[in-house]
């Protein structure tokens, strides 16, 4: 089943959240990157009926998402916001999704739903007594309890611990080998790595990359990095690091330091500690400077 | 009716602490009329400042009111309506769900201590209209509260608002806003189906009109309620 953005933005006054974005979700696993405040949860919430495109249109195998309920039949979501009813066990938050969905044999679906995520032996205690990573797979029970074609998560890896982690991206990846179309968001970059092929990567609203992970991971890597030094000598070593092959550029900054702008990460890490050694100056500091997410996927935007 | 909705928010109604909000008041009502019947009031001297000057005027829409907001307005203030809110459901059903759930709970809140006040008065007629009375006034409180918990993000405060302002004080002042009280509806159908001497109110909307007007009240927040609830939003917390 396939979930379609064409041409969606949103807006609210004069803040544009979501500008323009146009993909297809076809079955498997698809990551959503995107650092905090890029709209993801934007893009989630419209794929989900819960917020209306300014403009453009969000489809579920052709149809609207957008005050819609039967669309839920076909589509479970995970928000990010972990509210639930507290008051209730996993086994009756489960088993309530179950019913409110008029699925013929619900205890049959809870319980199933609670297998896969693990939950059978805490089932029956009250929600408001589990971790944040119970919570979320109980969530998740819930979301997955109608077996639907379509499941969106919202960074579901939040507050997990890493058994529960591998779990969990071991799930989506299991779904997705199955024929469904999963979805989730995340801002880092190893998470989405490590469960799905494809990427939408988001950013400042706007779809800044679509396709294989590889391709964009590579990108990210391949990237000009900067770094500041501070040496006892910081024009000797100016003049050694200009001959360096992985060096694209130096500045020199008498209250900064140096500012070296390496083409490629790994070779010149390698090389600077050579390179002092050999002039006889040493390195008292070495800061990259761009190693924020934000830097990564802005360097993204501009490729 | 979904029962699987309409559970869940019984539990939660109760689960919350503000629950016990609702234990008091009604109490306290209950208590006062005792009281003067005790010392030896007559009824038609009580039964105004009680039943109606506290009464309907402040114990009916303040009960309705913590529940009204507390059926949806809490899950929407904790973002637990989005589970009910994926599923393939008509957005009618839960609506009705929860305005059932409100209404059952402020009638029983109020209308049972209104209907032993009717009884203490010595009236068994007078019990019967106080609590058809305060069974109607729930009904129309719940619909319009249920639809301002869908309207603004403040439905506690605006309804506060409606029922101090509009009908506590206004209602004083202009005659004409009787039309718009819920309040003045449920005095009316009281003192209509009581005709009793032991409450003297003379209330200025005929039995048939405040029924009516209480309906079409009740019917128009519902249908407003579900509309709101088909276009529920929310928000992107991260962007």
């Amino acid at each position: 089943m396939k979930v379609e953005l064409n041409g969606v933005s949103k807006w609210y006054g004069n803040l544009v959240a979501v500008n323009d974005v146009s993909m297809v979700l076809e079955p498997g696993v698809t990551g959503l990157l995107g650092p905090n405040g890029a709209g993801k949860t934007t893009v989630l919430h419209m794929m989900a009926g819960f917020l209306a495109p300014s403009r453009g249109r969000v489809l579920l195998d052709g149809e609207p998402t957008w005050r819609n309920p039967p669309v839920y039949a076909k589509l479970g979501l995970v928000s990010e916001r972990e509210a639930v009813h507290g008051f209730l066990t996993a086994w009756q938050f489960v088993l309530a999704s179950a019913k409110l969905h008029k699925l013929p044999q619900p205890e049959a679906a809870a319980r199933r739903a609670l297998e896969l995520v693990e939950m059978t032996d805490a089932q029956d205690r009250r929600i408001e007594t589990y971790s944040k990573g119970m919570r979320q797979r109980t969530r998740v029970a819930a979301a997955l309890v109608h077996d639907p074609a379509v499941l969106l998560l919202d960074e579901p890896f939040n507050g997990m611990d890493p058994r529960q982690r591998m779990h969990m991206m071991r799930l989506l990846h299991d779904m997705g080998a199955n024929g469904r179309t999963v979805l989730f968001s995340s801002h880092i970059l190893e998470e989405v790595e490590q469960v799905s092929g494809t990427v939408q990567v988001i950013v400042a609203g706007r779809l800044a990359a679509s396709g294989d992970y590889r391709g964009i991971r590579r990108l990210m890597t391949n990237r000009p990095h900067v770094f500041t030094i501070r040496s006892t000598d910081d024009r000797r070593l100016a003049v050694a690091l200009v001959n360096e092959a992985s060096v694209a550029g130096v500045d020199i900054d008498p209250a900064l330091g140096l500012t070296v702008r390496a083409s490629d990460y790994g070779t010149f890490t390698r090389a600077l500690p050579k390179i002092a050694l050999t002039t006889g100056v040493r390195v008292e500091q070495l800061l990259p400077t761009d190693e924020s997410l934000e830097s990564v996927f802005s360097y993204l935007v501009a490729a | 009716m979904n029962m699987t909705i309409a559970s869940i928010t019984l539990r939660g109604l109760f689960g919350r602490r503000r629950f016990l909000l609702l234990l008091p008041m009604p109490l306290m009502l209950l208590g006062l009329a005792w009281l003067a019947d005790a010392l030896g009031a007559a009824a038609e001297d009580w039964t105004p400042p009680i039943v109606v000057g506290l009464g309907f005027a402040v114990v009916l829409p303040v009960m309705a009111l913590i529940v009204g907001t507390g059926v949806l307005g809490s899950e929407i203030d904790d973002g637990t309506l989005v589970h009910v809110l994926t599923k393939p459901l008509p957005r009618r059903d839960i609506i009705l769900a929860k305005l059932a759930v409100a209404f059952a709970v402020s009638t029983l809140v109020t209308g049972v201590p209104m209907f032993l006040i009717g009884l203490i008065a010595g009236s068994g007629q007078l019990a019967l209209g106080l609590l058809a009375a305060a069974a109607a006034g729930s009904l129309a409180y719940s619909a319009l509260f249920l639809a301002l918990s869908l309207l603004t993000r403040r439905p506690v405060l605006v309804g506060l608002a409606y029922v101090l302002l509009w009908e506590g004080l206004l209602g004083n002042v202009l005659k004409g806003t009787r039309f718009l009280s819920i309040q003045q509806y449920a005095v009316s159908i009281a003192d209509h189906i009581a005709q009793s001497p032991q409450m003297p109110v003379h209330s200025s909307i005929s039995l048939p009109v405040a029924a009516a007007l209480a309906l079409v009240v009740s019917v128009a927040f519902t249908v407003l309620a579900v509309d709101r609830l088909r276009s529920f939003s929310v928000a992107g917390e991260t962007s």
